[in-house]
Parts: structure tokens; sequence; C-alpha cells
């Protein structure tokens, strides 16, 4: 039971999991698969960072996929070379890349606003989010994807700074930055306190509308953050990116060992669950089951993770 | 006749002894009083004869027949019933539908097993009568007052037709009528030959109704007996296991004319209704009155908690922004809530954590407003000197493992850290024993020396009259009357507290 409930089981987990299956696995060690690994789960766990603070603070985002799609075609719009609004200018790259962070920070502040305001459940502003900004996305684009991106900006997704992947260092600062804020800083100690009992936090003078309000921002600026990686990494801008991910997002969260109950999460939790549903989803394939085996199997996982959740707020 | 007999009960908890050779016995009609310092092992006792724990060792007999419970559904089915000093009642469900959750009259209607609703509802007003509670049982329970919830948990215990029946603290949420109301229906309970184990701190009540006494300490019986064999303060020195030579400290420091907090006409309709007064520095201004009579609804106005329609809040002569809990927190205002369950705690952090809390804003530094963690550990570990809380379970330690006197002690600890100069205290001494009451008296009288102007809110009018330069006694939402200290009068002032209210013809 002490093994079940350690904060780094999941890690040990994926490690395990990764030996176990690596000999029969054809590919599943190879250095390119590896690599492929890693680049996937990158925009994933910047998602999973913004999710991990929404849950953290007691609520649930639903809404980050739409926050990616419609994230990617505003930067397409702006910045496709064939008619793009920016089409040419020197400031194309830079400018793309802000409106894009702040569509994601502009729709988490309606989430936000909707849930501390109106004092609406997470889970149905966050839903109906999620539908009206994913049809939004694929109204504005008519469907289609828009190519031609700049290199500048495609270079986010896929180029390298001295050897590194540019996903990566982006990637690693923003959850280096966002453990710092949660472990150290102010919001981060009412965001606990909140998520944990949001009268008490009250009570003890902490603006909890303020910090909700502020969890469903990161939230949103995570997604646009990691739409920013997608869209470059495709070089392609998609009204329907980031659907696919859609239960790897909580899931990744939740297998980590962040509580859905609020008030208990790290960054690091949530780079172990994303590591190991990376890990699933490619080994499964690799091994050639189908989607919906794989989708079984996930789902499953999931589960094991909410139950493991379920047991250890029960016992506390 | 002996109902209940139990010799040499022992148990631990990982280690330690929490009780060590406990043995009593208790005959059919008679009470039994309890009493004891928090962390004296009653409830740990207590939730053995209720089948929540097992003894480590010992034998219980019920009737003569050997009584081991594993769990607390075999105890009510021998007749033990387990009144808990929080209420275990869903509050979102009706009287009936609490009384009977585990024995729903029923009947079949084409084959489909259905709620009886009108014998539901003839059985559930037959217990009420027994409780005097004249309550439509289809209200929701989350609609009825603290003492009147109490009342209908013990109407449940009569509703197994329970022996014994054990009451944990019954009275921290009952004013002063409906506990006496509860000491007739006990007096009945033994009339008819039923049992009753009654825990409490407050050892007057105890006296009063118990035929046998026994004091616990450490989890030892250190005083047992027919209750003529004591009196009051034998039985503070028995618990405490040293002499108090005064339940409350001596004031030193009279209060300085200058005005902290003034309330100029606030009212909140149905709630409060024009209250006016002026709360000076370093004094301690009593509020007296009934449940109900928004004295509680008060301090949580003027803390931001809840708003008011009408009226204007000042704090040193500036008015306080309405429903901002957190600029009153910055301004120096320190609300100490009644409900440190939920509202005072953060029960899964620990101590240093959660004295932490409200003073982290003034640690944050820099653009990322980062806490200086080192820094502010320090004040807060000087704090817990303060209220005396012991420095090795700082950390680690979730507070919901603390008793509720060391729970307490952080709830108004995490307000000493910083230095409000206006306190809030609402019923500040609920559920805690004797010695940590003497240190919150304390500390209260060292803050009033200091200057500091406190508000303190309690049903017990003994302890305002200890404590307060001045009382205010609520009625229905109203100020109905002011004491100064040498007016102070007991029956007095719980008159105004009844006055214009139907219950003073009745009670």
């Amino acid at each position: 039971m002490r093994l079940l409930l350690s904060e780094s089981l999941v890690l040990f987990l994926s490690l395990a999991y990764f030996l176990l299956l690596a000999p029969f696995t054809p590919g599943l060690a190879s250095y390119g698969n590896l690599k492929n690994v890693f680049s996937n789960m990158l925009p994933l766990l910047v998602v999973g960072i913004g999710q991990t603070y929404v849950l953290i603070g007691g609520g649930i985002d639903l809404s980050v996929t739409s926050i990616i799609a419609l994230s990617s075609v505003v930067g397409g719009i702006l910045m496709n070379s064939q008619n793009g609004v920016l089409a040419g200018t020197s400031w194309a790259v830079p400018v793309g890349v802000l409106v894009m962070l702040l569509v994601g920070i502009i729709l988490g502040l309606l989430n936000g606003m909707a849930i501390t305001r109106l004092t609406m459940p997470p889970f149905i502003v966050t839903l109906t989010a999620m539908m009206f900004f994913g049809g939004f996305a694929i109204w504005l684009t008519q469907s289609q994807n828009i190519r031609n991106l700049p290199a500048g900006f495609t270079a986010l997704g896929k180029g390298y700074w001295l050897g590194i992947p540019l996903s990566l260092l982006v990637t690693v600062l923003l959850a280096a930055l966002a453990h710092l804020l949660l472990s150290r800083s102010l919001l981060g100690r009412w965001l606990y306190a909140t998520g944990l009992n949001a009268r008490a936090a009250e009570v003890s003078g902490v603006p909890i509308k303020t910090v909700i309000l502020w969890s469903y921002m990161v939230s949103g600026f995570c997604a646009s953050a990691a739409s920013i990686l997608y869209t470059g990494r495709l070089e392609t801008a998609s009204p329907v990116l980031g659907q696919r991910i859609f239960l790897d997002v909580i899931g990744a969260a939740v297998i980590g060992g962040t509580s859905l109950f609020g008030g208990k999460g790290r960054i690091s939790w949530t780079v172990f669950g994303v590591l190991f549903i990376s890990l699933l989803d490619n080994s499964l394939n690799l091994l050639g089951l189908s989607n919906f085996m794989i989708l079984m199997v996930k789902g499953t996982v999931i589960l094991i993770a909410a139950v493991l959740d379920a047991l250890r707020v029960r016992q506390a | 006749m002996i109902l209940f007999e139990c010799e040499s009960i022992s148990k631990s908890f990982i280690g330690s002894t929490v009780l060590q050779d406990i043995g009593f016995s208790l005959e059919a009609g008679q009470v039994l009083g309890i009493v004891g310092e928090n962390g004296a092992g009653k409830s740990t006792l207590m939730n053995i004869l209720g089948g929540v724990l097992e003894a480590d060792t010992g034998q219980m007999r019920l009737l003569g027949e050997s009584y081991a419970p594993k769990n607390p559904a075999e105890a009510s089915a021998r007749g033990i019933a387990f009144i808990h000093q929080e209420l275990n009642l869903f509050t979102n469900l009706s009287v009936s539908e609490n009384l009977f959750i585990t024995s729903f009259p029923r009947r079949r209607i084409a084959g489909i097993g259905l709620i009886h609703r009108t014998r539901l509802r003839e059985a559930a007003s037959r217990l009420l009568d027994l409780v005097e509670l004249p309550l439509d049982p289809e209200i929701l329970v989350e609609r009825l007052s603290l003492g009147e919830r109490q009342l209908v948990e013990i109407a449940k215990a009569l509703s197994v037709d329970a022996r014994l029946i054990i009451f944990d603290e019954p009275t921290t949420s009952l004013t002063s009528r409906e506990s006496t109301r509860l000491f007739a229906i006990i007096e009945r309970l033994c009339a008819e030959r039923r049992s009753v184990v009654y825990i409490s701190h407050v050892l007057d009540d105890v006296l009063r109704l118990a035929d046998h006494v026994l004091v616990l300490r450490d989890g030892e019986i250190v005083g047992r007996g027919p209750k003529s064999q004591f009196e009051l303060g034998q039985l503070v020195t028995l618990m405490v296991g040293r002499q108090i030579e005064q339940l409350y400290p001596p004031r030193c420091s009279v209060p300085s004319p200058e005005v902290a907090l003034e309330l100029k006409e606030v009212s909140q309709p149905g709630i409060i209704e024009n209250i006016s007064f002026h709360l000076h520095k370093g004094e301690i201004l009593g509020i007296a009155g009934l449940m109900g009579s928004g004295r509680s609804e008060l301090a949580r106005i003027v803390f931001g908690l809840e708003t008011h329609a009408r009226g204007t809040i000042l704090l040193n002569g500036k008015p306080l922004p309405p429903r901002s809990p957190k600029e009153c927190v910055r301004r120096g205002i320190a609300f100490l809530t009644e409900n440190r369950r939920e509202e005072g705690l953060l029960m899964d952090w620990d101590i240093a954590r959660n004295l932490a809390l409200v003073q982290a804003p003034f640690y944050a530094r820099g653009p990322a407003r980062l806490i200086r963690d080192a820094a502010l550990l320090e004040r807060v570990a000087g704090t817990a000197g303060k209220v005396r809380l012991d420095p090795s379970i700082l950390q680690g330690m979730a507070v919901k493992a603390l008793s509720g006197g060391n729970q307490q002690k952080v709830v108004l600890g995490k307000w000493l850290v910083g230095n409000p100069a206006v306190y809030l205290l609402d019923e500040p001494t609920r559920g805690i024993d004797v010695g940590t009451r003497y240190e919150v008296y304390r500390i209260i009288n060292q803050l009033a020396f200091t200057g500091t102007a406190l508000l303190v809110i309690s049903s017990e009018i003994e302890e305002l009259m200890g404590l307060c330069d001045r009382i205010l006694v609520m009625c229905r939402g109203e100020i109905a009357a002011s004491f100064e200290r040498e007016q102070f009068d007991r029956e007095a002032i719980l008159r105004s507290a009844l006055w214009n209210s139907h219950e003073f013809s009745s009670g």
C-alpha cells in the first residue's frame, strides 16, 4: 500500500512497463521511436500543466482541446504566406504567437468568469466552451487545414537550438516555471488552499474567486502554448487539432496522482503521468493493436488511477 | 440491576497508549458523567462502546452477556445509541427521512418496495414529540438550527429503542433553553430505566445530571464515585492534574477611548437590524444572544463573508469595502470562526502551513510573489510557542490528527501570526477543555493589554462575564441591551436575550 501511495509510483511504473515490454515490442527501444515518444509528449505535457493547475483548484477544464484548435487556426489565418493577414511582414511570427497565446488566455478568462461570477459548475462551463469554440474553429476555416506557415514559426515546433529541440526547451522552461509558481508563490499556496477547502480559504483571507479565475487563465495559456508547438510541428493549422488528446490530458494528470477532488497535485506528477500515457499509447501502437483496443486499455488505466485517487482521499 | 459493565479496557494507537485499564459499571436508569480534558481518552472509550473501535484488551458486558461490537450497527442492534459531537444528519433530506434512514416503513405496490409516506410521517411526529420538538417532519434538516438538529439526533436514538444512550458534548451547540429541554429529556429517559453516559466540558451540567462521575486524565481513571463526592473545583483539579486558581485570568488593562471599529446602523433584512456600536482599542466587547439572534451573522457581515443591505462599517474611521474578507485581513481584522472543521482549518495541511496561510501575502516578494518560506516559518514557530503548541508537531502532521483543543489553538494562532488590530472571535472556546480554555482567555487578555480590540461572541454568559469589559445582548437581530462590567448580572443578560421573544413567555 505504501508503494501504491508513493509519489514517484508512476515513474517507476513507466520504467517497469518499458523494461517489461521492450523485449517483445519491435522498435520500442529504438532511438527513433523514443525520440518520437518524447516529442509527442511535449505538447501534451504543456496542456497537462494547465490542467494540473485547474484540478488542484478543485475544477476541471474540458475546453483545452478547443482552445488548442481555435488558437491554431487563428495563428494560421494570421501568418500563412498565401492569404494571411500578416503575410510577408517581418513581425508576422512574433505577433502571430502573441495573438495565439492571447486567444488561450482570453478563453481561459471567459471560462473563469463564468465559473466565478455566475457560480456555474466548471464541468458544464468548460464542456459548453469546448463545443462552442471547437465549432467556431471549424466554421472559421470551413473545415480546411491552413498550410504554408512561416519557417520562423514552424521552427518552434520542430527546430533546434544548439542541438536541443526548441519545443523541448520551451516545455522544460514552462514546466520549471509552473513548478516554481505552484510550490513557492503566493498564488500557488492559495490555489492548494482553495482546492482543499474553499470556505476555510476564504475565511483566511484568500481571494478564492481570483485564484480560480487565474487557474483557468493558466490552463488557457498552456493550451495555446501547446497549440503553438503542435501547429509548428505539423506545419499546419488545423481546426480539429488536439481532439485526439482530449482524454489523454485529464487522464495523464489523474494517472500522475493529481486529485480530481482538488487540493492535491504536482507538476512532476503530471510529467510522470504524461510519460506513462505516451509510452502506453506508443507501445500499444507498435504491438499492432487497433485504435479501439488502445482506447479500451487507456480507459482502463485511467479508471484504475481514478480509483487509487478515491482510495487516497478516503484514507486521508 | 447493572445494565453495563466493563473492565480493564486498554487501547493504544501506533504505540501510544490512549486508554489504560478502564473499568466501570452503570446501573439501569442512571446517568454516568464522564469528564476529562481533550485528549484524555473520553471519545476513544465511547467509540469502543459504540462499536467504532475495538479495544486491545478488556471485557464488556451488557445485561450480563458478553458484549464486543464489531461495528456501530451491531452496537445499535444491542441497544446502544451514540450521539456524536459532530452531528451525522443528512442535511439534504427531511427530518423524517433522517429519523428512519435505516428502517423506512415500507409497503409493496405491484411488487416494488416503496416508502410508506404516511406511516413515516406519523412515526416521525411521535418521535419528535418525545423530544418536544414541534416541527413538520417533512422539513429539510438544512433549515434547522444546530440545536434543533441535536434534538433530531436524539430522536433518532430513541427510534431504535436504545437502552444505553451516549451523549458526547451534546450542549456545545445548544442555547441554554435547549439545554434545559435536553436535561428534562435525559431525566425522562432515566425514569424509563434507560441509562445514559454523558460526556461534557460543562462541569456544572455534569454535576447536575449525573448520578456517578468518572474523571479521565491521559487515558486513566483518576477519580470515580457518586456525584456527592465531587465539587466543581475538585473536578477541575483532577482533570488537569494541577490546581487552576481561577477560571478567568485577571484583567490588567482598561480600554482606551480611541475607537477601532464602528458600526453605523448596519442592517440586513431578516438577519440583523440597525446595529450600531463602537469597539474601542484595548476593549473586550462581548456579544450575548440566543442561537439565531444574529450574533454570528453580525461578525460574518463585518468580516465581509456575508452582505449587508444598509449601514456602514468603519475601521479606524475608514469605511470597509463590502464583501471582501481579503481586504479585511489586509487592514488588520481577524475572524475566528465558530466552525473550525469546515471553515477554520485546512484539515490535510500541517500546523505550520495552516498557521502561515493568513500571513503568506505579507511574505510574498517579487513579481512572481514567491513566499519567503524560511522567514515565514520562523515567524510561525514563534506564534506556535505563544499558543503553547508542541514545536515538534508543527510540520509533517495533518491537523486533523490533533485534539480539538490543539486545533483551536491553531485557528487562533493563524491570526496571531500577524498583528491584527481587531479580532472577531465567534465561540472561541467551543468544545475545548479547561486547560486550553484558560490559555485562550490568557491570550485574549494579553491582546487587550497591547491595545487590540476584541469582539467576543459566546453562548456562555459566564464566559462573557468573566472576560469582557462590556456586553451587548442581541435578540432577533437587534441589540436589546448593553451592560457595563459593574452591571453584569447573569439573569438580566439572559432576560434581555429573551426579550420580546416568544421563547420568553413559554420558557
